[in-house]
């Protein structure tokens, strides 16, 4: 897939141009001529809208940062500023704040449809990792950004998140100083977490550059999971794939507008228009609504297991359910990719999307019966979907018969 | 003798490559060192580190919080009755066995000072609530006794005792 350079320079400037620094040969063969899977459906534009998210964040979070104050004394009354008193800076503040919403909605769209097609499968291992890497990262630069406006929220959920770090043994308390840069959440914690919120981006933006090379070498996986077998199979992403994205950047702008015009506060907790008070905790700490599964899973480990007491456990089950992502192209060793062509397998896949959804719900809810037991049992079949659903699939299930190939997919046998 | 000679060349050539790169190493280390170190609690920070309160205000049955190290600490005047129910329960109870005595100080009984964040994830529990008339936090569902001992829920230790003595009969220095 990656010899397919069909480039010629059209003129002098841009055979000068070619011999020092191929850009434009790089721009035909990655964004123009790339051979794609011609049966890719609308879950796959996730990714170009997730490449508009990180930019809409990128953009907007330097003009904000060019108005905001991270001083514990002045950071929330600088984003009131911001929202009141800087010219337009009520449409961008909110675009910032509900773009996390909108990305983090594309990014689990993004992963739930790997997941489904089998996009983690050999020989795109590297692909998926680099992407729960993104994951990651992306978790943690909208945690530290919703610390920036010090509200009460922020700060809660400062504590509780670095409170974490104190679950280590021994030295926990130590690392939790050195990363607060106090005894408690203050001033220093607010201007790192400023530095790093501005820096992540950057490094996201660089691990996803990584994340299309990891792409294009082997190729878009595609919703039969056949691998192209000829130029049939395949179009070239411009201008089939680009028009295809940019419309669904713009169906996706509508929701996405709407939040931003009509209801800018709603994705987000009304405590956080109380200022930061080290001295009371709001009655009911909740993280944003991305990150209620993996909360959930934290606070459902509430017993100890062996010498594990309930807080370290919390903190690994949460790990444990991220970095189960890393393992899974290991763990769901069924030959074929698509969950289209595995009758068994769609079913405990779709159990596994509403018990993330069930996850979510309950993140949200009180530590209260009957949700710490259903948070116990939702979070057992999280763990139970990767290490014994998908291992054992793999063995007993029988597929369905695959295409031959992508074109006879489309086409029917009949025309194949 | 030349293929010895070449033989121990190598050998010094390795040598130098090690030491070079240990150097490295060390080097390397050194300049990460106060690029981490930084992140640690500067010398304004430390300097709150110690202060002095007096607890004579307190009437019995009600408690205060005050800052210390940024951080809310509980300062309850303890009734009688709350003092008893936390010296009867027996340590096979707790989940992190420590006596009433070894909480408060002797001749000072009445007066219960704890780091008011629970010890599952830092929230504030909310002081005469919960099963054991002592804390609730409501973040994770923690109840504390009436001498801020976990007694149910997924805190793991009780509410922590910061270091602290009693100056004078009343005033009290904390850190």
């Amino acid at each position: 897939m990656s010899d397919h350079s069909t480039y010629i320079p059209g003129n002098a400037v841009e055979k000068w141009l070619d011999d020092r620094l191929p850009v434009v040969r790089f721009a035909k063969e990655h964004l123009m001529d790339f051979p794609t899977p011609k049966n890719l459906n609308y879950w796959w534009t996730f990714g170009a809208i997730l490449v508009m998210c990180l930019g809409v964040q990128i953009v907007t979070g330097i003009i904000l940062a060019m108005h905001y104050t991270p001083n514990v004394a002045m950071a929330f009354d600088s984003v009131e500023h911001i929202r009141r008193d800087v010219n337009g800076g009520r449409i961008i503040q909110a675009t910032h704040a509900v773009g996390a919403s909108m990305f983090f909605a594309a990014l689990y769209i993004h992963i739930f449809r790997g997941l489904f097609y089998g996009s983690y499968k050999a020989p795109r291992e590297i692909l998926w990792i680099l992407g729960v890497i993104i994951f990651l990262l992306t978790m943690a630069t909208a945690f530290m950004g919703y610390i920036l406006p010090w509200g009460q929220m922020s700060f809660w959920g400062a504590t509780v998140i670095s409170n974490i770090f104190s679950a280590i043994p021994l030295v926990g308390e130590q690392i939790k100083q050195l990363v607060l840069g106090g005894f408690s959440v203050g001033n220093p914690t607010l201007n790192r977490f400023f530095s790093l919120h501005y820096l992540l981006p950057f490094i996201i933006a660089a691990v996803v550059a990584l994340h299309i090379w990891a792409l294009h070498v082997p190729g878009n996986n595609n919703p039969v999971g056949v691998e192209v077998k000829d130029s049939r199979d395949t179009v070239p992403f411009h201008p089939y794939y680009t028009m295809k994205d940019l419309f669904a950047m713009v169906v996706f702008m509508i929701p996405f507008a709407w939040f931003v015009f009509f209801a800018p506060d709603i994705l987000g907790h009304p405590d956080n228009y109380i200022m930061a008070n080290s001295q009371v905790t709001p009655a009911h700490i909740v993280p944003e609504w991305y990150l209620l599964p993996f909360y959930t899973i934290l606070r459902a480990i509430d017993f100890n297991i062996l010498f594990i007491d309930s807080k370290l456990g919390g903190v690994i089950a949460m790990g444990g359910a991220i970095l189960m992502l890393l393992i899974l192209p290991w763990l769901d060793t069924s030959k074929v990719r698509s969950g289209s062509f595995r009758p068994i397998f769609k079913w405990f896949y779709g159990l596994f999307v509403l018990n993330f959804i069930a996850l979510a719900y309950l993140g949200a809810q009180e530590a209260a019966e009957p949700y710490t037991t259903l948070a116990k049992v939702c979070t057992a079949y999280y763990f139970i979907y990767f290490l014994v659903v998908l291992p054992v699939l793999s063995r007993i299930e029988k597929p369905k018969p695959l295409p031959t190939s992508i074109s006879e997919s489309v086409l029917g046998k009949a025309h194949a | 003798m030349a293929t010895q000679a070449e033989h121990s060349s190598t050998n010094r050539r390795d040598f130098l490559y090690v030491a070079t790169g240990a150097v490295g190493v060390v080097g390397a280390a050194a300049v990460v060192w106060p690029l981490i170190n930084q992140l640690n609690p500067d010398a304004s920070t430390l300097a709150l580190a110690s202060i002095e309160f007096d607890v004579g205000a307190i009437p019995e049955g009600q408690s205060v919080t005050i800052t210390w190290r940024g951080l809310p600490v509980f300062v309850r005047h303890r009734t009688a009755a709350e003092i008893e129910e936390a010296q009867a329960v027996p340590l096979s109870d707790l989940k992190d066995p420590e006596t009433d005595e070894q909480r408060t100080k002797p001749g000072h009984e009445q007066w219960l000072i704890m780091i008011a964040n629970c010890t599952h994830l830092g929230c504030v529990p909310v002081g005469e609530s919960g099963d054991f008339d002592g804390w609730f936090c409501p973040c994770h569902g923690s109840h504390y006794d009436t001498a801020g001992r976990i007694r149910r829920g997924p805190a793991p230790l009780n509410l922590v005792v910061p270091p602290y003595e009693f100056v004078s009969d009343t005033l009290v220095q904390i850190g």
